[in-house]
């Protein structure tokens, strides 16, 4: 398997009052194709910072970050908005809808910013694969916490990414709702190979994966190969 | 997306701009309502300027009656009269002079402008008359047409006599209107047309009489107005006469109108503005609510352009439905402005619509809703994708450079549209300062009240009282917002009230002893001391006897008048040449005047020249100052003087001033008449000294000055009524920008409130809260309207008119309290809608 994520000698820090907070340090790890993936670790471990950085929407104070083959450094904010919508998808812990776009078109808007042409007819079809064929047309208000988890997941997985990356996607649901969204993160990575990062605090959700990176204090603890 | 995709790149940033649009439309809806108004205020007046220009155009013969006028304030010289039989003779001819009329049925009397008409006159329009056949056999039927509100006014019937100097008529008819003349400004003096060969019958055309000699014309087909006015202009001017074609009135009379709607413009223009405030505000805070879908289209994929764009297309489609619903809006609403304007227009306003103003309208839409929402909007390119993830500490900055560009674009925007609306520099610059200063002036307020209510808050009030006054600066409150939008419109309400006051104030009689309130016009020297005896023995007195002499510019400096008439370079203003000054001797300054250059002559005899005093006004247009030399021609005799003072005067008070004085001793045996005044108590002992005196001198003519008042109060009452419509337009949209403000930081409210309600608190407790909030918004922005309305009147009063500004109680007693509970009530309608809702439902709703 060739390598999707790697990541070297990272480092991150934000300045708090006149302080200058380390977030981040020595960071280094890799992510192969089609793998699943955790990072874990407590409150304040630096984990959505990382998965921040690893998926361009922040940039580091030093190291490397190699995504699909691509140096994400090099690029400017444009051309990582590219890369994204082409190679990545998200799904966040706080659902992240478009408040003003049914679902339907949430699940459309990444297909159509690829200038896909027929970008509902598979929003439609993801949306039956989650089991949302009957809330199209419904806005994020109108539904449910797992029901806008579930057109987030489905919005992450239509313009078929090579790397998946979760911000506690069952953070906000009761254990049976977020157990099937955890269902369906690994059902969708096994039938479109997709790569699934995921940033958890939940040990039993990190475990399903291959591998578990965990932090402390912003530096990696351990790199483990999953039971799983 | 790649390049090779644009087309639907561009369908994709209008389909985002459209959901997201449809979603928040109750949100944008209010966003475009800011600029209907002031778009439909700019709209009406323009399409209605067209409208006049147009039919100014269209009626420019009926205007007149005739194609072409030549005119003289003298019977026609021998040259005129040569130019007038080379043009095939006139086709009508008039006689028209002030005089009083008696009416024989109860002996009442009036000044009117009596209009002898010989010929067909009118050959384009028509007089309209009751009953209509007056209008054509008055002529034949040897009969006066008396305008038909005198008529009304002292209940003259056809078939009564009227009386006009010698010459005794029965009334023909009403006299409804007469082409080129508007019912207002001929309310001093109204119309009466008897047959021409009546008036030298009359014995009223007398030396000294202030006469006008009219020769009307129909111009052959084809005949350039150009033409003959390059031909026969320069020719008739020589010899005091003078040529007024239909284009060169209509055109004058255009000018006019066009001045007024430059000035209704501009007050269109501020409801604009005020709209435009309102987009700023509630952009900037929808823009705000919008941060996070932006950084989270950031993170799905699109560029900062593309989320920019999405955002601007929605804004520039608001501003586009707005500027069309603004023109429809306006369009209906230049419907309105005969009915309002009526009495000031020589002409009926036929009403039809060009593309120009809604072109206008549906751009102004656009660009001032892009403008405005500019600053705002870019807050989006600088949103990072991160806040997905968590929520940034500090405020999204944006570039200093961008803001300063952005403010650059807006006042040098405001800046060219005033001078294309004013066509003046000057005046532009003049108007973008006032802007400037009024809303600086009212910012700067409410940012001061905010820091003062923070830094000296009550703490020991009661809960409802605290947080109300919290709500005045928390973030995203809308003090800034509301204060403007209630400032400026009290203001421009204020102001215009304050400034017809002070008109007002300026043209009423002082109530002094001495204060004359009859003017008696044309008193022969013959006459003197018989009138002055009648006025003496109906127990009033004799005020004044100011003699006057008529003469003409011969000369200035020595070069005569018809050489600096041909000379462009001069400088000097064509009316000094052609102008018969009426002057008057004395030995001192009177109340209107002050010395402002040389020194007071009081006698002078035997001079070679004789020094006289000229108004600073005459000294500008004559280009002359002290020691210059002037040449006048008194019935024929020239008299050189000299220029030994310069006055200025304050020609606004209702007293006789005069451009020229000579000192006594000069003209006292020249052919002169006397102006006499007097005082009388009320209008019984004045209409029964108007009777006395038309029957013993029907020559002469009466002003009585209070019927004058009541003409200009009528004429400030319709002006003031046109300016209040227009001003309004500026409160409905501030009403509009109130809503707006208030129902966009309605979703705030409403968490507020369900964590309220939570808390414990009762409703009555939340409104309380939302009604002393608006209290405070409603007196704090009406209280800074009136107090800036002060100031700007104070400046009017002291640059402009130049006396002393009591101000009304009015605004304070009427318009402060009204808008302050209107804002009051505006408020608390949003609030009760809160109550009213289950909270989570209401929140569920509003979070789209």
């Amino acid at each position: 398997m060739a390598r999707i994520l790697n990541v070297n000698n990272l480092e991150k820090s934000y300045s708090s009052g006149s302080k200058q907070l380390k977030v981040l340090q020595d960071i280094s790890f890799n992510v192969e194709e089609r793998e699943t993936f955790a990072i874990v670790g407590p409150s304040g471990s630096g984990k959505t910072t990382l998965l921040g950085l690893c998926a361009g929407l922040d940039r580091p104070d030093s190291g490397e970050i190699s995504l699909c083959g691509t140096n994400i450094n090099l690029l400017n904010e444009d051309q990582r908005a590219v890369l994204r919508n082409k190679k990545v998808g998200f799904v966040f812990q706080d659902f992240q809808l478009l408040q003003t776009l049914t679902a339907l078109e949430n699940v459309s808007v990444p297909l159509e910013l690829q200038g896909e042409k027929h970008a509902s007819v598979s929003a439609r079809d993801l949306l039956e694969k989650v089991g949302l064929g009957d809330r199209l047309h419904h806005y994020p208000s109108q539904l449910s916490g797992g029901e806008q988890q579930r057109v987030a997941v489905a919005r992450a997985f239509s313009n078929r990414p090579d790397i998946l990356f979760a911000d506690e996607p069952t953070g906000n649901l009761d254990a049976i709702t977020g157990e099937k969204v955890e269902q369906l993160l690994f059902d969708l990575n096994k039938e479109l190979g997709t790569t699934l990062v995921i940033v958890t605090h939940d040990i039993e959700l990190a475990q399903k994966t291959q591998k578990i990176l965990r932090l402390k204090g912003g530096k990696i603890v351990s790199k483990d190969i999953s039971a799983s | 997306m790649s390049t090779g995709s644009s087309n639907s790149s561009v369908t994709w940033l209008f389909k985002m701009a459209w959901r997201d649009g449809k979603a928040s439309s109750r949100k944008l809806a209010l966003f475009m309502a800011s600029i209907v108004l002031g778009i439909a205020a700019v709209v009406a007046i323009q399409s209605f300027g067209e409208n006049l220009k147009d039919n100014i155009d269209l009626q420019s013969k009926s205007l007149m009656g005739a194609d072409f006028i030549i005119d003289s304030d003298n019977p026609p010289n021998e040259r005129v009269q040569q130019i007038i039989d080379s043009l095939g003779g006139a086709d009508a001819r008039e006689i028209r002079f002030s005089s009083m009329a008696a009416f024989l049925k109860d002996g009442a009397t009036k000044l009117v402008q009596v209009r002898g008409i010989e010929g067909d006159f009118p050959f384009y329009g028509e007089l309209e008359t009751t009953p209509p056949s007056a209008a054509t056999d008055f002529r034949t039927r040897d009969v006066a047409l008396v305008d038909a509100t005198v008529m009304a006014q002292l209940k003259v019937q056809p078939g009564d006599s009227i009386k006009i100097g010698a010459v005794k008529l029965p009334v023909g008819g009403a006299l409804n209107s007469v082409p080129g003349s508007s019912s207002l400004f001929s309310s001093v003096a109204p119309p009466v047309i008897i047959p021409y060969k009546y008036i030298a019958e009359s014995g009223l055309v007398q030396r000294g009489s202030r006469i006008d000699y009219e020769y009307y014309f129909v111009a052959e087909a084809g005949t350039s107005m150009e033409e003959l006015e390059e031909k026969l202009e320069p020719v008739l001017d020589e010899n005091d006469a003078d040529l007024d074609t239909h284009t060169s009135t209509s055109e004058r009379l255009g000018r006019r109108y066009e001045n007024f709607a430059k000035f209704l413009n501009l007050v269109a223009f501020i409801a604009l503005l005020l709209g435009c405030v309102g987009i700023a505000s509630a952009i900037h805070i929808y823009i705000k609510g919008k941060l996070k879908a932006v950084a989270l289209l950031k993170c799905l994929g699109a560029t900062r352009k593309q989320t920019f764009l999405i955002y601007l297309i929605q804004i520039a489609g608001m501003g586009f439905l707005g500027g069309i619903i603004g023109t429809v809006t306006g369009l209906l609403l230049q419907g309105l402005f005969p009915m309002v304007l009526g009495d000031f227009l020589p002409f009926e306003v036929e009403i039809t619509y060009s593309a120009q103003p809604v072109f206008l309208g549906i751009l102004l839409g656009i660009f001032m809703s892009l403008l405005f929402a500019l600053y705002p909007l870019m807050g989006t390119l600088y949103v990072s994708p991160l806040q997905t993830l968590r929520v940034q500490e500090k405020e999204v900055a944006q570039s200093r450079k961008s803001a300063i560009l952005v403010s650059f674009g807006i006042f040098l925007f405001i800046f060219l549209f005033s001078y294309w609306l004013l066509g003046d520099l000057k005046y532009a610059a003049g108007f973008v300062t006032g802007i400037l200063v009024t809303f600086s002036i009212l910012a700067g307020i409410a940012r001061v009240f905010m820091k003062l209510i923070r830094k000296y808050f009550p703490t020991s009030w009661g809960f409802a009282s605290r947080q109300s006054l919290r709500n005045l600066f928390r973030p995203q409150n809308q003090t800034l917002t509301l204060v403007l939008a209630i400032g400026v419109g009290t203001f421009l309400i204020s102001t215009l009230y304050f400034t017809k006051d002070l008109l007002l104030a300026q043209a009423s009689i002082e109530g002094k002893a001495d204060s004359p309130n009859m003017i008696l016009l044309d008193v022969q020297t013959t006459q003197e001391e018989g009138v002055a005896s009648t006025i003496r023995q109906q127990g009033f007195p004799l005020i004044n006897s100011i003699p006057i002499v008529t003469m003409r510019v011969q000369n200035i400096n020595g070069v005569p008048v018809n050489e600096l008439r041909k000379d462009t370079t001069s400088g000097i203003n064509q009316w000094v040449f052609n102008h018969e000054f009426r002057v008057t001797y004395r030995d001192s300054l009177i109340s209107s005047e002050t010395l402002k250059e040389g020194r007071w002559v009081s006698e002078a005899k035997g001079r070679k020249y004789i020094p006289i005093s000229v108004s600073d006004g005459f000294a500008e247009s004559a280009k002359v100052g002290v020691g210059d030399t002037l040449g006048f021609n008194i019935q024929g005799v020239v008299m050189s003087t000299v220029v030994q003072s310069v006055r200025t005067v304050d020609w606004a008070r209702m007293q006789l001033n005069f451009s020229l004085v000579f000192p006594n001793g000069v003209l006292e045996d020249a052919p002169q008449f006397r102006v006499l005044t007097t005082k009388v108590p009320d209008d019984q002992a004045s209409a029964g000294l108007q009777r006395e005196l038309v029957r013993l001198f029907p020559n002469i003519s009466i002003i009585d000055l209070r019927q004058v008042l009541t003409v200009i109060g009528d004429i400030l009452d319709k002006i003031s009524l046109l300016i209040n419509f227009m001003a309004f337009f500026s409160i409905f949209t501030g009403i509009i920008v109130l809503l707006g403000a208030v129902r966009t930081s309605k979703y705030q409210r409403i968490r507020e409130s369900v964590l309220l309600r939570t808390l414990g608190a009762k409703s009555k407790q939340i409104l309380k809260i939302a009604a002393l909030e608006y209290l405070y918004l409603g007196a704090l922005g009406s209280l800074s309207g009136i107090f800036l309305s002060l100031i700007s009147s104070q400046l009017l009063a002291w640059l402009l008119f130049d006396t002393r500004f009591f101000p009304s109680m009015v605004p304070f007693i009427i318009i402060f309290p009204a808008i302050t509970l209107l804002v009051l009530a505006i408020g608390l309608g949003n609030s009760i809608g809160i109550i009213k809702s289950p909270p989570l439902e209401v929140l569920r709703k509003e979070a789209r």
